[in-house]
């Protein structure tokens, strides 16, 4: 078996010096291919953790009924609890809400006589989920008690939708573009059996198996796809580090929160490598069946 | 053995290339098959490498039922059975040594194993001092003597050859005929196409004559009455 893998190897490295060019034009294709698609998914992951980030800070502020009295006040924060989507309720009394209120007002004259009695007693509330914050909000509405309710929920719904509509598209032009690396890894291989077409036949004659006779070209077509995977990913890395170098000068107010590289080496890692094999080895193999059941 | 009972074979509506073969080669015969062209020699031939599948009838080559061999089955039955062709089919691109390594290769033998049978079959062969040179720098006959090389490396228990003096002058078609009686005197089964009756004639060999699909003699005689 070790003299059989240096030889499929060494038959499948053969295939892709014999066609230079075309090999050539097959890497630089896929990592035009999978540099898209390596940009498309640090983008959605990056959106991602800038979306939740704020999902988290997106509060909603729920304000209690100030003619009720304390106790009662206090146990709206139950029925609130019972709604499903609420991940937490936190009670603020309106003593907490203006000892904060002055804190962020600290030396501003304007607010010195305000009073605690001026302000009602409040829920803070996170949800599970945001792109439901509006049925929820309608929910909270219901609770006897509920004065009055803040919730931004226009911009909850404005990223949930900016973040789908960033999905579908991205996966559509992932698609896309593996599908065009596979034709032009396919179309290598299939270029390269044609060459031998003489030594399959001969292969076949003399009772080589099918399994035999196709690795040497799926090794080819693995060894195109990984190489355009390495390229593809020293490329994207550099790219998004000068990226990130050149947003961090613009972007002083720090209203964009990349991830650096490193921390997406492993996802990549795998994105890319999953990415070049798929469209190696199953390049290859589909081009193969096709040539061999002739 | 190769044992065909009752073969027919069509290849579409109205081709009726063989119409009812039956005949029977012994392990270590050496059998010639005539007949003239068209009468489905070469049909004859696809059969027993699993190219084809008979219309009906049996055909069995060496254990292997042909008319109900599994796909994945056919490389091992062709491992039993040396394929010589007429125009010889060698690789260019390929040594003399390489062009018979390559096929040991095919089947998953070893380095070693291919370093100590190749230069043993290229002397069986005569071509032990070639084994440098390009297929394109042989001549005719010893492109043919590379083929029979090739066809031999893997020890197959029978060699088909279909027409292999069709391309060489008499003097080398000759040459061909003794090599392949001495590779039989070896041990390997011979079963050899060809329509050179004069070529037929000097050896004493069984000859198989067909016509029309159909065997009309069979014995050592069998080619005088396919001259009729
Ligand atoms: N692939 C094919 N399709 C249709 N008819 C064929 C095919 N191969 C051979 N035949 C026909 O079958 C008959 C026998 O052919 P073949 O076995 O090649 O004869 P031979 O080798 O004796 O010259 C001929 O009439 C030939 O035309
Ligand atoms: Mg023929």
């Amino acid at each position: 078996m070790k003299n059989n893998f240096g030889y499929l190897l060494k038959e499948g490295i053969r295939g892709i010096f014999l066609h230079g060019f075309m090999s050539f034009a097959a890497v630089c294709v896929t990592v035009a291919c999978l540099l898209i698609v390596g940009s498309f998914s640090i983008l959605i992951y990056n959106v991602n953790i800038m979306v939740d980030d704020l999902n988290k800070t997106n509060e909603i502020l729920v304000y209690v009924d100030e003619t009720l009295p304390d106790a009662e006040a206090r146990s709206v924060g139950t029925k609130i609890n019972t709604i499903s989507n609420v991940l937490q309720a936190e009670f603020v009394s309106r003593e907490d809400a203006l000892k904060s209120f002055v804190e962020d007002h600290q030396g501003d004259e304007a607010f010195s006589g305000v009073d605690a009695q001026d302000l009602r007693h409040r829920y803070v509330v996170t949800l599970m989920d945001n792109a439901q914050m509006k049925q929820t909000v309608a929910e909270l509405e219901q609770i006897p008690g509920v004065a009055k309710i803040n919730a931004a929920y226009e911009l909850a719904e404005g990223f949930t939708t900016l973040q789908n509509m960033l999905q579908i598209v991205s996966v559509a032009v992932i698609s896309v573009l593996l599908v065009v690396s596979l034709l032009i890894i396919s179309n290598t291989v299939k270029l390269a059996m044609y060459d031998r077409r003489d030594e399959i036949a001969i292969m076949k004659m003399v009772g080589a198996t099918n399994a035999f006779i196709r690795l040497p070209f799926v090794v080819e077509g693995f060894t195109l796809g990984m190489l355009g995977a390495v390229l593809a990913f020293g490329a994207e890395w550099l790219m998004y580090d000068a990226l990130l170098a050149n947003l961090a000068s613009i972007d002083t107010l720090q209203l964009f929160s990349f991830v650096p590289f490193k921390e997406l080496l492993l996802p990549m890692i795998i994105t890319f490598t999953a990415a070049g094999l798929f469209v190696g080895i199953l390049g290859s193999w589909t081009s193969i069946r096709k040539f061999m059941d002739v | 053995m190769i044992e065909f009972v009752d073969v027919t074979k069509s290849y579409s509506v109205g081709t009726h290339a063989l119409r009812g073969i039956t005949m029977q080669i012994e392990d270590g015969e050496f059998a010639f098959l005539v007949g003239p062209s068209g009468s489905g020699k070469s049909t004859i031939i696809k059969l027993i490498t699993g190219e084809l599948k008979p219309t009906s009838g049996t055909v069995h080559v060496n254990g292997y039922s042909l008319e109900r061999i599994r796909k994945r089955e056919v490389p091992y039955l062709r491992r039993t059975v040396g394929v010589v062709f007429q125009d010889f089919r060698l690789i260019e691109s390929k040594t003399v040594y390489d062009n018979v390594a390559f096929v040991m290769r095919a089947v998953g033998a070893k380095e070693h194993q291919i370093r100590e049978r190749v230069p043993y079959v290229l002397e069986l062969v005569g071509l032990e001092t070639k084994s440098r040179r390009h297929p394109t720098e042989l001549s005719g006959g010893e492109q043919q003597r590379l083929a029979i090389a090739r066809a031999l490396v893997n020890n197959p228990s029978t060699i088909i050859a279909d027409e292999p003096t069709g391309n060489l002058d008499p003097a080398r078609s000759l040459e061909i005929m003794n090599l392949l009686q001495e590779i039989n005197k070896l041990g390997t089964t011979l079963l050899v196409v060809t329509h050179e009756m004069n070529l037929v004639q000097q050896f004493g060999n069984r000859v198989i004559a067909i016509d029309e699909g159909l065997v009309v003699s069979d014995g050592m005689e069998g080619y005088r009455h396919y001259e009729e």
